[in-house]
């Protein structure tokens, strides 16, 4: 295992400015003291400026890297690709732990071979490499499973830089439910509609989205087939539908209904038969989420007066109270290890990203952020990273951060209002 | 199609301004303040703020309803709409005389549908707000249903925050918006 240098460095440079092409920009912050980062240079893929002029494979690798949290980049000058010999003692003296170079060549059948090298600086050994023919429309999957393998092998942990999140886009009276790469990039509409979309959700195969959609002057619970843009009305009863969450397996869907009055939580089967009654109060019940282990589900009810989340088994029996900091908690969030809740609180007029470590009886709720219009908080499949909305400069923006709160990044540049994000599954 | 949604142009609109004209018998239109009860029962006069309990009796057969065009969300006006305190439900007093006039044109009429829509400030989630809207609207619709609308006239539905009437961060912008706005199917 490679050795963690201090952020001393880090610290007196403050900002982790990028230079990179306008079409992946973002900015992340990185703040408090103690935290540690392992520093790895990517050098310019050879000939991926000439061969690739629209995206740069090494960019895309370095800011994946550096927004997981657990990297800094470090400048890689030089020619280098992954046949090179590289002279580690001049690594070394740049502070660098980790190296990775590589190339991009065209093929005669148009498609371009990605080829990268790892290596470790501090032992002077290559760690890894990879070589893929891809597609032009599967080069920046190219980059991000070069990101996801230097994140394996140097940390010991899954990458998340392949999957995908999906996000609602509101802007000229027009909304959009998109999907993109992990980092916000390559998005593409998935749905289109002059109503409002709200609280997509992923099935754990990742094959299909659900959402609410307004385009009845209602809202109305949809399932959708990514790939092939196949809806299936899956709730709409009499009044209002909305909240879907799937079930671990896939089978089963949690939704929010108003049909017997009041908005309470019911279960109903993917192909949107066999309605059953899961909440039973007078209150309001709604945002429903799946334990890990498919056992239980977490809600948001305000049966104690004011909206706080509860967790209830699906075998019956009453619901356990699990906020009680403030008095008004919602959007729970569970990480896929089952032991950390993400969700948002009311703090006086702000609206904040906490989380709270469910396995521990007295655990205190941990706010991650500053900001005062946080929502929709959701975690990687990782569970190392959380994105979610919030406003930054008077306008709707998507950010991640690490579990800890202290490296955050901020998504996408556009003009629209991004909202509403939701972390797909391992696996494309 | 239009791109951009206006809240007060709905082709139903339309059709209510139509109707009322019919019904009242007489076809002019008085910019009154004070409605006055017809005997063809018709839409709402423009019965919110301190005018109270609105219409009043004693008519007889030349009585003209008021279609105020000044009141209520949206340019037309014709939406009507019934505000909301914050965080409450709970119909206020001086909406009586709206919901009264409703509930009697659908009584007057078992074909008449009713869409009753609830909605909040921007202030809160996405979904809790979806089902605070949605109590508005059955509070609204419960309302309805106790002075002589069938249920299956009157379906309550939610916008939450997703469709605000005013732009604004300020208590100005949120009052114009925790609503719930009565539209003809």
């Amino acid at each position: 295992m490679l050795t963690r240098r201090s952020l001393s460095l880090l610290a007196a440079s403050a900002f982790a400015a990028l230079a990179l092409p306008a079409q992946a920009q973002f900015r992340v912050e990185i703040s408090g003291v103690g935290a540690t980062q392992l520093p790895i240079a990517i050098a310019k893929f050879r000939d991926e400026e000439r061969n690739t002029p629209s995206l740069s494979i090494s960019a895309i690798v370095r800011a994946d890297l550096e927004r997981s949290g657990v990297f800094r980049g470090v400048d890689a000058p030089g020619a280098l690709d992954e046949n090179s010999q590289p002279a580690f003692t001049e690594w070394r003296s740049r502070a660098a732990d980790a190296l990775a170079a590589g190339s991009v060549s065209r093929l005669a059948d148009g498609r371009f071979d990605i080829r990268y090298k790892l290596w470790d600086v501090v032992k002077g050994t290559m760690i890894s490499g990879q070589s893929a023919a891809v597609e032009a429309g599967d080069l920046r999957l190219a980059a991000h499973r070069i990101a996801d393998d230097i994140y394996e092998k140097l940390t010991g942990n899954k990458g998340v830089f392949s999957t995908r999140i999906a996000f609602v886009t509101k802007g000229g009276g027009r909304f959009t439910l998109r999907v993109a790469d992990a980092d916000g990039e390559g998005g593409q509409v998935a749905v289109n509609s002059a109503e409002p979309i709200i609280s997509p959700a992923w099935s754990p195969d990742g094959k299909q989205l659900a959402y609410v959609s307004f385009d009845k002057q209602k809202a109305v619970v949809v399932t959708q087939e990514v790939a092939t843009g196949t809806r299936r009305e899956i709730a709409n009863f009499r009044g209002s539908n909305s909240a879907p969450a799937w079930s671990p397996d896939g089978q089963t869907l949690a939704v929010t209904l108003s049909r017997d009055n009041g908005s309470q939580i019911y279960l109903i089967d993917r192909s949107g038969a066999n309605v059953r009654r899961l909440t039973n109060s007078s209150a309001i019940d709604t945002e429903p989420v799946f334990a890990p282990d498919g056992r239980g589900l977490y809600f948001v009810s305000d049966r104690g007066g004011s909206p706080q989340i509860y967790r209830t088994s699906l075998s019956g029996g009453n619901a356990e109270r699990i906020t009680f900091g403030g008095n008004y908690n919602i959007s729970p969030a569970i990480s896929p290890d089952g032991r950390t809740m993400a969700y948002i609180s009311r703090q006086g007029s702000a609206f904040r990203l906490y989380t709270l470590d469910l396995s521990s009886a007295n655990a205190q709720p941990v706010a991650l952020t500053d900001t005062s219009d946080d929502e929709s908080p959701s975690f990687a499949p990782n569970g190392r990273l959380i994105i979610y909305a919030s406003r930054a400069e008077r306008r709707d923006v998507l950010m991640t951060t690490t579990l800890d709160g202290k490296i955050k990044a901020r998504l996408l540049s556009t003009t629209a209002d991004v909202r509403e994000p939701t972390w797909g599954p391992f696996g494309r | 199609m239009n791109a951009t949604h206006t809240l007060s142009i709905r082709g139903g609109l339309f059709a209510v301004a139509a109707a009322a004209a019919l019904l009242a018998g007489c076809s002019s239109v008085k910019l009154d303040d004070v409605p006055v009860e017809s005997r063809t029962a018709t839409t709402a006069g423009g019965a919110t703020g301190g005018t109270g309990s609105g219409s009043t009796s004693g008519a007889g057969q030349s009585g003209v309803t008021t279609v105020d065009l000044t009141k209520g969300a949206g340019s037309t006006g014709l939406t009507r709409v019934i505000y909301f305190d914050f965080d409450s439900y709970a119909v206020k007093d001086e909406y009586r005389g709206t919901i009264d006039s409703y509930a009697k044109a659908l009584a007057a009429d078992r074909k008449k549908r009713l869409m009753v829509e609830g909605h909040t400030d921007e202030r809160g989630g996405r979904e809790y707000n979806l089902a605070l809207g949605q109590k508005r609207a059955e509070a609204v619709a419960k309302s309805l249903a106790l002075l002589g609308a069938t249920d299956a006239q009157v379906e309550a539905v939610s916008y939450g925050k997703e469709r605000p009437a005013v732009q604004g961060n300020d208590e100005a912008a949120w009052a114009k918006n925790r609503r719930a706005e009565l539209n003809y199917k």
